[in-house]
């Protein structure tokens, strides 16, 4: 006899007839899909690569498919605290061992968008997200916090990585935010439309990129590269992010949704 | 600045012309011949006996019977007599009629067959090029004394690649030789240059003057990526003459020693793999053109292994072996094929190497050079000179000197 | 070195045949070579068990040689040869098997040259001639033999004062003693004007001074003098011959053929003189090679070839009747039995055997030939005195 648990009956049934909805945060993996870049004495991150191995012809008359490659933070993506150096010996740190619990997490979604457009290098600071909470209510522990800097809809534009002389230039946090978000209000991890977690300019911040250093020291993930973050509510989204089990590995490309469901 | 020729138009209702190829069987020493002219040189066989220049090339001396020996000639000749060929039941010819040849006295002695300049007559005086031609073999032509070129002669423009009036696709633009090569094409008349840009993109690319000219169009393109070439090549509206592949990842490191797998592997995605995709995108678009070309520059790393910089000199090793494959098959096509050897060039890839370095307007002047001679084969600067000579003259010696 | 040569006792040539030619033909060398030796058997009633001796010359019998056609064509011969050299391979033929037949190697020769003509062959032909021709004369325009030619008589005509108007006297000569030849394939009447105004095919040389590619054999038996008069066939004596490969190879242009090099040879050993001949057959693939060889051979004063074309008729009733079937120019060069008509045609003229109007009082035919454009120039030559056998 089947039976299924009446709380996900009722998900799947929500879903299905449209009460709640599932929204796509995660940008086409592409060739061209901008990878973050480095100063050039480090090494690179790879970009989405494809080959077609046959595509129903003489190398496979009844098929298609295709050999990719990638760097583990290319395109939309995850990152586990193994990544970073201050994370390296977090238990469960790399990608394959972090807990399938944490696949789902609801988010609290902050709007940075009128700030990044009237700066590029906006700081997160924690007045800012002080100021944010006053306005909007108190950012709950165990979520993610996703910040809506409308940075994705450059995809497809030199603005988008944002690369001149000086470096890339795009909004992020600086450390004090972090602590505040990680050690006093517990969040899951930071997810961003931009590159990187951390500013364009972080690496030049007096604790330099402190979104990574913060986040994975602490045991938390971030989430890169993420699109439609606008068609969220600040509360109340559930995120689905199930990176793949990679052995060993320090964080990975992933399909990532949200479910919101109606207001009651 | 040179006038810039019109890109051309066709009538779309016309055929398209086939490109032939000239006649191209030929015997082991005329194929040894042609693998001097590749390099510019103007070379007969002499006798080590006796030290008769000889032509046609034989397997013997028909003076004494003795060695044979390619060796550098004077190219001083005198014209004997010519005719114009107006009838021919060659294909390739058949399409270039009439066609002036002649019969000349080499300074250095034997008679020979040449192509014969339109303004040369019996009795005067010439200088001989040995060139190679449509199909990639030696073939000798005469100019008048102290000309360079002849791009008024249309038998001439069929032994070289012509610039002006052609559509040029540099593969990396973005790197200080890349940038070079642009500026070198488009003074040269160049209508239309296409700037191949690989990521990562600054915003400054919009405002870039180079790529701002009038004739030189910038395009995203990355050689490490099929779909990117595709694409590139997709908005080039028009024919395509001539592809730059400048694209390469100098990176140092040994094998064993510093080898850092993701730099080595990123220089064989370039400068290997890039390369046959590259040309497997650009082939069909090449083989259709009346004077298609190919030019690869490559360093001349290729010729040897080296410890301190073991990835390149591999992934150069092996662009020079897949470009002689290359060279076979367009051949056919009529495509001629360019290796550009350099030494260290100076920019920012080399900034640990001492002098001497290659200036990257040089090589880009040298790019031009050898499109204008139909050289196959150039070297540019004295480290890739003397690097060639040596690895000609001893291979084995030169494997262990590069790495004292 | 002074050695008298020995004459060519005991020997006759007889039974020229020619196979009709035809501009082009489905047919392979070997389906011509059938023909000739049939020819050659209701000519003398000799069939495959008679002939000892096979001496075949052909470009296009590939990848046979005379090897595989003995068994094509069921002949058992205890002598055999075969001749790459196109123009020059019937007086080589001659040569060869007399000295065969003299010496009793052979009693009976069959000397046969056949090539097929099929369409584009001539361009495969020209494609792989020779080593020196691929690599250093056909990759300069694809001209041919045409081209090569245009060359010579480019530098000819400068060094000897020839005009075109005394090529156009000897082509148009040729072309009127083609009319009697029924199987000349060009029996139109060819004037001087229309020769003059031809189109240029490789300057100098314009259309009227070319052959035309075509298929066809010939052939001619070699034996002695008891078996000819046993079978009543009429046959011709050999008075003298010569042959000679790359002479004068430091000239830069071919302005004189290995003739000049064996002229002495030639007249002394045939013990008479240019004058004493009544008709002269020479290789004719380009009018120049015509005057060469009248220059070469003795029949013009040195360096004055130009003075004794306008000088002298050369029709068949004419002074020096040349070329009396009309030549490769007019009849058509059916491969290397272009280098056969002239021995065949002179053999026809002196046994009173004419295929068209016969050359008054023959009894002496010069015979010349010229073959194998190697590189920039005919590499062999050869010649012969013929004189009917009483």
């Amino acid at each position: 006899m089947s039976s299924i648990n009446p709380t996900l009956a009722s998900l799947v049934g929500e879903i299905a007839d449209g009460r709640i909805s599932v929204v796509d945060l995660t940008n086409t993996l592409s060739t061209d899909f901008p990878v973050i870049v480095l100063p050039s004495e480090f090494g690179q991150c790879e970009p989405f690569r494809m080959e077609t191995v046959s595509r129903y012809d003489g190398d496979g008359p009844a098929w298609y498919w295709n050999n990719i490659s990638m760097n583990e933070h290319t395109g939309t993506h995850f990152d586990a605290p193994a990544h970073w150096i201050t994370g390296r010996d977090v238990v469960n740190g790399t990608v394959d061992a972090v807990s399938p619990k944490d696949f789902v997490h609801p988010a609290v979604v902050i709007d940075i968008s009128a700030e990044a457009a009237a700066n590029e290098d906006f700081i997160v600071t924690r007045p800012f997200l002080e100021a944010w909470e006053k306005a909007n209510g108190a950012i709950l522990p165990r979520h993610w916090i996703l910040l809506r800097s409308n940075w994705s809809r450059r995809v497809g534009t030199l603005s988008y990585l944002n690369l001149r002389d000086d470096g890339a230039h795009s909004p992020g946090p600086d450390a004090d935010a972090m602590r505040f978000l990680v050690l006093e209000r517990d969040c899951v991890g930071l997810g961003v439309e931009t590159v990187g977690t951390d500013a364009g300019q972080a690496a030049h911040f007096d604790e330099p990129l402190p979104a990574h250093s913060v986040l994975h020291g602490n045991g938390r993930f971030g989430l890169q590269c993420l699109t439609n973050l606008d068609q969220l509510p600040t509360f109340g989204a559930v995120i689905v992010a199930t990176p793949l089990k990679i052995k060993g590995g320090s964080g990975s490309p992933l399909r990532v949704v949200a479910l919101i469901g109606r207001p009651h | 600045m040179t006038a810039r020729a019109p890109r051309e138009k066709r009538d779309p209702l016309a055929r398209k012309k086939l490109c032939h190829v000239s006649p191209g069987q030929r015997s082991r020493a005329m194929h040894a011949m042609a693998a001097r002219a590749a390099m510019g040189r103007f070379v007969l066989q002499t006798c080590t006996d006796c030290g008769t220049a000889t032509y046609p090339p034989r397997d013997a001396c028909p003076k004494c019977w003795g060695e044979l020996v390619w060796s550098d000639q004077d190219n001083g000749a005198t014209v004997l007599c010519k005719t114009m060929i107006r009838v021919s039941t060659d294909l390739y010819f058949r399409d270039h009629l009439p066609w002036r040849m002649g019969k000349v006295t080499l300074d250095a002695g034997p008679v020979a067959l040449v192509h014969l300049h339109d303004a040369l007559e019996a009795g005067e005086r010439a200088e001989i090029r040995l060139m190679l031609d449509r199909g990639g073999n030696a073939a000798l032509f005469a100019l008048r004394p102290g000309e360079r070129q002849a791009m008024n002669d249309p038998q001439w423009r069929e032994f070289v690649v012509p610039v002006q009036g052609r559509t040029v696709l540099v593969s990396d633009a973005r790197s200080a030789i890349g940038r070079a090569v642009v500026e070198a094409l488009h003074r040269a008349g160049a209508p239309l240059v296409i700037a191949g840009l690989p990521g990562p993109a600054p915003a400054s690319d919009v405002t870039d003057a180079l790529f701002g000219l009038d004739g030189v169009q910038a395009v995203p393109l990355d050689i490490t990526d099929s779909v990117s070439i595709a694409e590139a090549i997709s908005k080039i509206a028009g024919p395509l003459d001539i592809v730059i592949n400048t694209a390469r990842h100098v990176r140092g490191g040994g094998v064993s020693a510093r080898g850092n797998l993701v730099e080595q592997r990123r220089a064989m995605e370039v400068s290997a793999l890039g390369l046959m995709r590259l040309a497997q995108a650009c082939t069909p678009l090449l083989a259709g053109r009346p004077s298609g070309a190919f030019v690869d520059v490559l360093s001349a790393h290729a010729l040897s292994g080296d410890s301190q910089f073991a990835g390149l000199a591999a992934a150069e090793a092996a662009r020079f072996s897949l470009l002689q494959s290359f060279r076979h098959e367009m051949r056919a096509a009529g495509v001629r094929v360019l290796s550009v050897f350099t030494g260290p060039t100076d920019d920012q890839d080399h900034q640990a190497v001492p002098s001497p370095k290659v200036a990257p307007g040089r090589l880009a002047a040298e790019i031009v050079d050898a499109l204008a001679n139909g050289r196959e084969q150039t070297c540019v600067g004295e480290i890739a000179a003397d690097a060639m000579e040596r690895w000609l003259s001893d291979p084995l010696l030169y494997a262990r000197e590069k790495n004292l | 070195m002074n050695r008298s040569r020995a004459a060519y006792d005991g020997v006759v040539v007889c039974a020229p045949v020619t196979v009709p030619y035809r501009r082009f033909s489905p047919e392979p060398a070997h389906w011509w070579a059938g023909r000739a030796m049939r020819a050659l058997r209701d000519a003398t009633g000799f069939g495959p068990a008679d002939f000892d001796g096979f001496c075949f010359s052909s470009f296009s019998a590939g990848p046979d040689t005379a090897v595989g056609l003995t068994q094509h064509l069921g002949l058992s011969p205890r002598w055999l040869d075969h001749l790459p050299t196109g123009g020059a391979s019937g007086v080589m033929a001659l040569r060869r098997a007399a000295r065969a037949v003299q010496c009793g190697d052979a009693d009976i020769v069959a000397c046969v040259a056949a090539d097929t003509n099929q369409i584009d062959s001539f361009r495969h032909s020209l494609a792989t001639f020779s080593r020196f021709s691929q690599d250093a004369v056909y990759p300069y325009g694809f001209g041919g033999p045409n081209a090569t030619f245009a060359l010579i008589t480019d530098a000819y005509m400068r060094e000897f004062g020839v005009t075109r108007e005394d090529f156009g006297k000897l082509c148009v000569a040729q072309r009127a003693n083609a009319m009697s030849n029924p199987l000349a394939l060009q029996r139109r009447t060819l004037t001087l004007d229309a020769y003059m105004s031809a189109r240029a095919i490789a300057d100098p040389v314009h259309l009227f001074d070319c052959v035309m590619p075509c298929a066809g054999a010939e052939a001619f038996v070699v034996t002695t003098p008891e078996i000819a008069t046993e079978r009543g066939l009429p046959g011709a004596r050999i008075m003298a011959t010569i042959e000679r490969h790359n002479a004068f190879p430091d000239d830069s242009v071919q302005l004189r053929g290995g003739w000049a090099m064996d002229i002495d040879s030639l007249w002394g050993m045939a013990g008479i003189g240019p004058s004493d001949v009544d008709t002269l057959q020479v290789y004719d693939d380009y009018p120049v090679i015509v005057a060469m060889q009248i220059a070469d051979l003795g029949f013009a004063e040195k360096g004055k070839v130009a003075d004794f074309i306008r000088n002298t008729s050369f029709g068949i009733d004419g002074d020096l009747p040349l070329n009396t079937n009309g030549g490769q120019l007019s009849a058509g060069q059916a491969g290397a039995a272009g280098g056969f008509q002239n021995v065949t045609e002179g053999l026809r003229q002196i046994l009173r055997q004419p295929l068209g109007q016969q050359v008054p009082d023959a009894e002496i035919a010069a015979i010349s030939g010229f073959g194998l454009v190697n590189y920039d120039r005919g590499v062999c030559t050869a010649a012969a005195i013929l004189e009917a056998r009483q």
